[in-house]
Parts: C-alpha cells; sequence; structure tokens
C-alpha cells in the first residue's frame, strides 16, 4: 500500500475530485444542461438531430404494462442491449448476444430466461438503477459489433474509448477493455483494463488496470503496448462535436467502434472519471489549462481536432512505450513466462 | 477563484457573528461555556420575631448591599397580613413590613440566594467627606490620643495603623490605655474611633458568617478601614481577614440592622444553607422573563428534541469532513449521520451490533426478494415492514433474555435502514460482495466518528446552549465546499505515479 505526497500530484498536474467538481464541472458545465446527458433517451435523440453517429434505436419501454407486450418486439432480435435512460455508473444495462431455444444469452455466456429480461425490464422502469429511484424508461438499441482489430484484445464485450473533451477540444483518452474480472464490463473501477492513447495518434501509452500498471491484457494476453485505435480523427471530430450538442465545457464521451458503422457515440457523461490519467500516467490539469489560457473567439471542430492532435501528441512517448518502465516490463515478462 | 473576496467577507462574518454572540450571552447571561460548571448558591433566610402591642407595626430590617464576591439572584420577603416593600437608600437597602393592627409574637422572614462569584465586583461606595473626629471625654481622650501617638511613629498608612491598634489591643498582659478605654467602648467600635481620630476613614460594619446548616446566627461586628478605594475589613480578635471568607456584609451604613415601632423584644436571627447548582441552571435562573428568543423558553420536551437537532450540523461536519478530505464513501450522503444519531440513544457497540445483524437479515431476506419480481414501491415497502419485523422479535428476544440495551433498536430509523438494505443489496448484486463491505464500512465508520463526535459533552453543550456556534459550523462548511487540494485517498488512488514523478 504505497502512497504520494500531495506536492508531487500537485507537480505532475494530476486533477483531483475536489478540483474537478469545484473548478471544471461547476464552472463549465450548466445545470440546465445535464438532463440532456444524464438521460441517455435524449442523448441519443439530440445526437441524430446533430447528426452524430449512435447505435440504432430499436424500442423505448416507458410504462410498465408494456412489458407485457415487449415478446414481439424482442423475438425479431438476436442481439440487442436494453439499459436504462437515466442509469448510473453503467448500472442495469443488460447485453444479449445470442438466443437459444430455452432464452437469452448474456455477453458471459450464461443463459436468462424472457421472465428474467422482463423483471429486469420492471426494475428499470420503477427506478431501480436511476439515482434517487426515480421513474426511468428502458431503451433497446441495436449491440454494437466489436471491429477486428479489438475482438483479440478484448475478453468480452465492446471496448469503448472515454475521450474527455473540455470546452471542445478532445483532451485525453482511453480504451477500457473488458476483463473476467469486471465481468465483461469496461467500468474500470470493477476491474476492466485502461489503456491511455496518446490523443496524436490514437496508440496507446499506458496501460492499468486497479490502478496497477499493466502490460499485457490479463485474460487474453495480448500485448497493450501495439494497440492502435483506427479511425482515430473521425473518432475525435465525433467527440469534440458532442460540445457544440450539449454546450458542457467539460464532458465525458464514450464512443466505440462498430465493425460496420465505426465510430459510435454510446453516451455523454457530464462528471466523466479521473482514472484516465491513471491509464495514461499524466495528468489533466496541464491540458485544461493550455486550453483555458487560449483566446480564441470560436474555432471549428476540425480546427480544434487539429490543434488538439498537435498540442497533446504523445507520439514519441507512444512508440518507444517509454511510459511503460523498464521494470515494469521486465517484471511482467517473467510473471508470464 | 472568482469571488474569493465576498465569500471570505461572507465566512467571516459568519464567524464574527457566531463567535461574537456566543461571547455576549457567555459574558452577559453567564452561560457557562464548559458543561457541569457549579457554583456554591447561599440560601440565607433572616428570621425577625417581636412582640407586638396592639396597634399599627413597622419593621425596617436592614438588606446586604451588593457587594464583591456574591450576586444575588432571588429575594423574598412577603409575609401574609404584611404590607412589604424594599427601600433603598444610598446603597443600602432595606425590607420594610407594615401592618396596621398587630398584636402578640410576630415572625417574618426575609430570604435571599446568593451566588457566590469570585469574578462578581462591585465598585465600593467611598466614605461621605472628610473624616470628623470623633469627640472623647477624659480621661479616654488623653488615653486614646496616648495610644495613637505611640504608634504613628512606627506605621505608614490606614492599614499598617489598623494592624497595629488590634496588635496593641490583643496584647497581654493588657495595655493600661487600652483597658481603660474598653470599659467604654465594644472593641470594634473602640477601633473606629482611635482611626478616625488619626484621621483614617473607618467604620464598624455587620457582617454575616456564612456556613452550611448554620441555625439562629446573629450578626458580627466588623472594623472596615478605607485604603486606596476599597473598604478592608477587620476583625479586632484576628485582624485582617482574607478576601476569600466566607464573610456576607450586611449592614454598613444604617446605624441599625433591625427597627421595630410597635413592638418589643425584636430580634433577627440567621439560618442558611448552601447548595451546588450548575452554573447551567443558574443561567437560567436569571434570564430575561417574558417573550424571548431562546431555546430555554420552549417547553422541555421540545428543549430535549432541539438537544438532539442541534447535533445535528455537527453530524454533517463530520461527513463533509470524511468525504471532502478523506474521501470515504458512504451509501447515502447523510444516512450515517442519522445512523449516529440513533447510536445516541443505543450506545455505540449496542447500536453497531443491531444495525450490523438488522441490515444482515434484511439482506438475507431481500435475495428472496429478488427473486419475487416485485416493483421498487412495493419492495421498499415490503423491506419498511420486514425490518419493523425483524427490530420487533429482535426487542421481544433480548427483552426475554434480559438484554435491556436491545430494546434502544426501536431509535434505528426505520426507513432508512430499508433503503440502506435496498441499496446494499443492489451493489451485491451488480458490483459484489467487496464493495458492499466497502461502502457499508465506510458509512458505519463515518456514523462511528459522527457519534463519537457528537456523544462529547462539550459538543453537546456548546451545540444546545450556544446555537449561534452553528454559524462556525456553517462557515466551515463553506469553507469545506470550496476545498480544491486532494483527498487523503486519492494520495493512494494515484500512488502509481510515484515512479513517473521520478524519472
Amino acid at each position: 500500500m504505497s502512497w504520494i505526497s500531495p506536492f508531487t500530484l500537485r507537480r505532475i498536474g494530476v486533477l483531483g475530485m475536489n478540483r474537478r467538481n469545484v473548478a471544471y464541472i461547476s464552472r463549465y458545465n450548466e445545470r440546465s444542461n445535464y438532463p440532456l446527458v444524464d438521460d441517455k433517451l435524449r442523448t441519443k435523440l439530440m445526437a441524430q438531430k446533430m447528426g452524430l453517429s449512435v447505435p440504432d434505436l430499436l424500442h423505448v419501454i416507458t410504462t410498465q404494462h408494456e412489458i407485457e407486450g415487449i415478446e414481439p418486439v424482442l423475438s425479431s432480435l438476436n442481439q440487442f442491449v436494453i439499459k436504462p435512460a437515466r442509469g448510473s455508473g453503467g448500472k442495469g444495462i443488460l447485453v444479449i448476444r445470442g438466443r437459444t431455444p430455452d432464452g437469452f444469452r448474456k455477453s458471459s455466456g450464461s443463459l436468462i430466461t424472457l421472465n428474467d429480461v422482463k423483471r429486469h425490464v420492471t426494475n428499470i422502469i420503477s427506478g431501480l438503477h436511476s439515482l434517487g429511484g426515480r421513474p426511468d424508461v428502458a431503451i433497446i438499441e441495436s449491440l454494437v459489433e466489436t471491429s477486428d482489430i479489438f475482438e483479440q484484445v478484448s475478453f468480452e464485450g465492446v471496448p469503448d474509448i472515454r475521450l474527455i473533451v473540455f470546452k471542445g477540444f478532445p483532451v485525453m483518452g482511453m480504451l477500457r477493455l473488458a476483463t473476467k474480472a469486471s465481468d465483461g464490463k469496461a467500468n474500470l473501477h470493477q476491474g476492466a483494463v485502461g489503456v491511455g492513447l496518446d490523443i496524436g495518434s490514437g496508440r496507446a501509452v499506458a496501460a492499468v488496470q486497479h490502478n496497477q500498471v499493466l502490460v499485457i491484457h490479463p485474460d487474453t494476453d495480448v500485448p497493450l503496448k501495439g494497440i492502435a485505435v483506427p479511425n482515430w480523427p473521425s473518432l475525435l471530430s465525433l467527440a469534440a462535436r458532442c460540445y457544440e450538442g450539449t454546450r458542457l465545457g467539460y464532458l465525458g464521451c464514450d464512443l466505440v467502434i462498430d465493425r460496420n458503422r465505426g465510430p459510435l457515440l454510446l453516451e455523454l457523461n457530464a462528471r466523466p472519471g479521473l482514472s484516465i490519467q491513471i491509464a495514461n500516467a499524466e495528468g489533466l490539469l496541464p491540458r485544461l489549462r493550455q486550453i483555458e489560457s487560449l483566446d480564441e473567439p470560436y474555432m471549428s471542430v476540425d480546427e480544434r481536432v487539429q490543434a488538439s492532435m498537435t498540442w497533446f501528441d504523445r507520439r514519441s512517448a507512444a512508440e518507444q512505450g517509454s511510459l511503460w518502465t523498464e521494470e515494469d516490463q521486465e517484471e511482467k515478462a517473467g510473471a508470464t513466462a | 477563484m472568482t469571488n474569493q473576496g465576498p465569500f471570505l467577507f461572507l465566512v467571516a462574518l459568519l464567524v464574527a457573528a457566531g463567535i461574537g454572540t456566543a461571547a455576549f450571552r457567555h459574558a452577559s447571561y453567564r452561560i457557562p461555556l464548559l458543561p457541569g460548571e457549579q457554583q456554591t448558591v447561599w440560601q440565607v433566610e433572616a428570621r425577625v420575631e417581636y412582640t407586638a402591642l396592639g396597634g399599627a407595626t413597622q419593621t425596617y430590617l436592614t438588606l446586604p448591599p451588593e457587594q464583591s464576591g456574591f450576586r444575588l439572584i432571588e429575594e423574598t420577603g412577603a409575609a401574609p397580613g404584611f404590607g412589604f416593600n424594599i427601600t433603598t437608600q444610598g446603597i443600602q437597602r432595606r425590607a420594610h413590613w407594615t401592618k396596621r393592627d398587630a398584636s402578640g409574637q410576630q415572625i417574618l422572614f426575609f430570604k435571599l440566594a446568593l451566588v457566590q462569584d469570585p469574578a462578581h465586583a462591585v465598585d465600593a461606595a467611598p466614605p461621605h467627606g472628610p473624616v470628623e473626629a470623633p469627640h472623647w471625654d477624659e480621661p479616654y481622650r488623653t488615653a486614646a490620643f496616648q495610644l495613637i501617638d505611640t504608634l504613628l511613629p512606627i506605621t505608614a498608612d490606614p492599614q499598617s495603623m489598623a494592624v497595629q491598634l488590634i496588635d496593641v489591643m490583643n496584647r497581654r498582659p493588657a495595655d493600661p490605655n487600652v483597658s481603660l478605654l474598653r470599659d467604654r467602648y465594644s472593641d470594634p467600635i473602640l477601633l473606629a474611633r482611635l482611626l478616625n481620630t488619626a484621621g483614617i476613614a473607618a467604620r464598624t460594619v455587620q457582617v454575616l458568617e456564612l456556613e452550611d446548616g448554620r441555625r439562629r446566627q446573629g450578626l458580627a461586628e466588623h472594623v472596615q478601614v478605607w485604603h486606596q478605594g476599597i473598604w478592608h475589613l477587620y476583625h479586632t480578635g484576628t485582624g485582617r481577614v482574607p478576601d476569600d471568607a466566607n464573610l456576607l456584609l450586611w449592614q454598613t451604613e444604617t446605624p441599625s440592622v433591625l427597627e421595630v415601632t410597635g413592638g418589643t423584644n425584636s430580634r433577627v436571627t440567621f439560618s442558611m444553607i448552601s447548595q451546588a447548582r450548575s452554573m447551567l441552571e443558574l443561567a437560567a435562573d436569571i434570564r430575561a422573563p417574558g417573550f424571548s428568543l431562546s431555546l430555554y423558553s420552549l417547553p422541555i420536551a421540545e428543549q430535549g428534541m432541539f438537544k438532539l437537532i442541534m447535533l445535528l450540523p455537527v453530524g454533517a461536519l463530520v461527513v463533509v469532513f470524511m468525504r471532502i478530505i478523506v474521501g470515504i464513501r458512504t451509501s447515502g450522503t447523510f444516512m450515517p449521520v442519522l445512523i449516529a444519531l440513533a447510536f445516541l440513544q443505543t450506545e455505540l457497540i449496542p447500536g453497531l451490533l443491531s444495525f450490523i445483524l438488522v441490515v444482515s437479515i434484511g439482506l438475507l431476506i431481500r435475495s428472496y426478494l429478488s427473486s419475487l419480481n416485485l416493483l421498487l414501491v412495493a419492495r421498499i415497502a415490503t423491506l419498511v415492514i420486514l425490518v419493523i419485523g425483524i427490530i420487533s422479535v429482535f426487542s421481544v428476544v433480548s427483552y426475554q433474555l434480559g438484554l435491556m440495551s436491545g430494546l434502544t433498536i426501536t431509535f434505528f430509523p426505520m426507513i432508512i435502514m430499508a433503503w440502506t438494505i435496498e441499496r446494499m443489496s443492489i451493489i451485491w448484486e451488480e458490483e459484489g460482495p467487496p464493495e458492499v463491505l466497502l461502502q457499508g464500512g465506510g458509512s458505519l465508520l463515518v456514523a462511528t466518528l459522527a457519534y463519537l463526535v457528537m456523544d462529547q459533552q462539550i459538543v453537546r453543550h456548546l451545540a444546545f446552549n450556544f446555537p449561534e456556534l452553528h454559524l462556525l459550523i456553517l462557515a466551515m462548511v463553506l469553507i469545506l465546499g470550496r476545498y480544491t487540494g486532494y483527498r487523503l485517498l486519492e494520495l493512494r488512488r494515484f500512488a502509481s505515479f510515484g515512479p513517473i514523478a521520478r524519472k
């Protein structure tokens, strides 16, 4: 159990929870804009209006009595995702990857019955997963198909990419890979692997699981160092455009890459977490301050993406993998041998 | 930060208002800053007896003047069938009883309660005008002057003169001059006369010696000598009387303590007891009657409730501190405060045990409920009923086993318990048992800390008796709300930056 001095953290420019809340979220995010991102249904509709690509919306269940009529809707679907519109922290997301005569196969491989699915929807609508237990609606949307590049690296589930967008500039990115420990969920505190991404190139710069530096994926044994996210500039531009859509200055964008459709916007977060700094082995503050000191009146999306790719380029570091320390590499190599 | 100035001004204002009001109320209403502070209260009863001759009677009883060291909190003198009032002449107050037609034995009481308070200081009234040399008849005049002449060279000021005179008067074998003078004058009067003759302001006074449980006591005559703005008290037998002696100055100005017209055989005696009473009680005693914006003006039952309510801000401050500075996660923001409030009733260990017991049993039953496919509101309601059931069974069983502490379990907020069980169970299903232990443990840790703070006598005392100190808590919460530094647990969370910093 090791500790770090607050002065060292400040020197590196690590953003802490209190400063994030006071100096960024409450200053740059207007409360009235929160419902747009807290409600995934509204986010989706906004995205469609703005022409941002999102997974297809298949069905919305708003009342309990609609649940009984859910079967015909599901019968035409082989793969789908059920999620609460106002779920917090990835709670209540049910991923169905296939069907058997007996029921539905979850992404973990276990089978559940139609009744289980109905109960899940009941729970969602009665507000089990929403903050404060407020009544909610259930969204059924198409399942994202993992692109080939990620197929081998992720244990199961679709890896997603979290980008922090500050005043419309993508400032830091992270690829989240589900693991056996995280039960197929891409949630860092549940044990998913976070891979820090270079904003300049989309290449991996560092990786962590449970705050520990990683070299290979714990389940798939794929080396994490070589990962490079395809379609990187279009991903950044998709995220940057969310700023215009939400007017939230400090925004977390969760994106996925679909095998067929390319980058898709999954959801938005007005209070993005801080673990992305650990995955990148870098603090957010210097980057945020660089953008705060800017006095450009207006920059287009492309100009912002270009600027970010230039300022936050760590390609040399990524190529050398220098953020993985020598000892780490030897240690891990020894451990796997 | 923007607007830092007005913000700091507001905080400073709150701090100043809180401390200022508390200090003012401490100083003027004497509400003690510490709990359990005790003060001695003397209950003195003067009993006046006389035989009325039939016809109108008037009785004057001199009352003790306001004086340093004693604070009067109560006095009553009304007697049935008598008119009563208190008259004031200079600083000397007198009780005055009147009756148109009285005969036979009359008994009047005057009761007063005095707080012994060394901090209570009263400026002494100076002597009236310059000292008048008393008139002496021969041969006393010669004796008196001889005595003073022998002592003048060896004294420096009024006090040393008094000490020397007392010394001479107590000499064995007796000084011939003193023996002669004693034939005519009592010791205190002699001393006062001799001092006056030497040009020193001095007077005889009547004092009451305070001793717990004394009955039917009289007043004693002492001599006061004016020097450097203070009346110094002397006893002709023992010399200088120390300041901390339990002597109550009863009469200083008027010639007699008791004056009765229309009666004979009058006398006054004194009885007294001392009581230790908490300063708080005394503060309540002297508080202004009538309309007052004070918690003390509420009925006792509501005061008891406010004693708990006023602790809530303290608990909230602990929660704010633990979450913002330390970074502990709790299930439900202020749930720990409510649990801590329940702990105040149950005591810590029984409270912790029964809380864990109820939540554990609740979780077991809840795991069965989750297969029943209930709507959320129904499920919570079911849990509320179950929690009440568990608590009832627990109370009955522990009572039958003779464990009275089991009964206090009813103080737990049941709706909160039900929600806690529900949340815990969801965390259990979604994030696994370790997270349940982490959040549950965090909540209990914060609740325990809040309890330990709220259970301090001094905290309870200040929170209720100085409600204005909550402005200080408000100021602290505001300051904590602007804290942008790292949380304690973040220093561990971000520990992996250590090797990077070294590169």
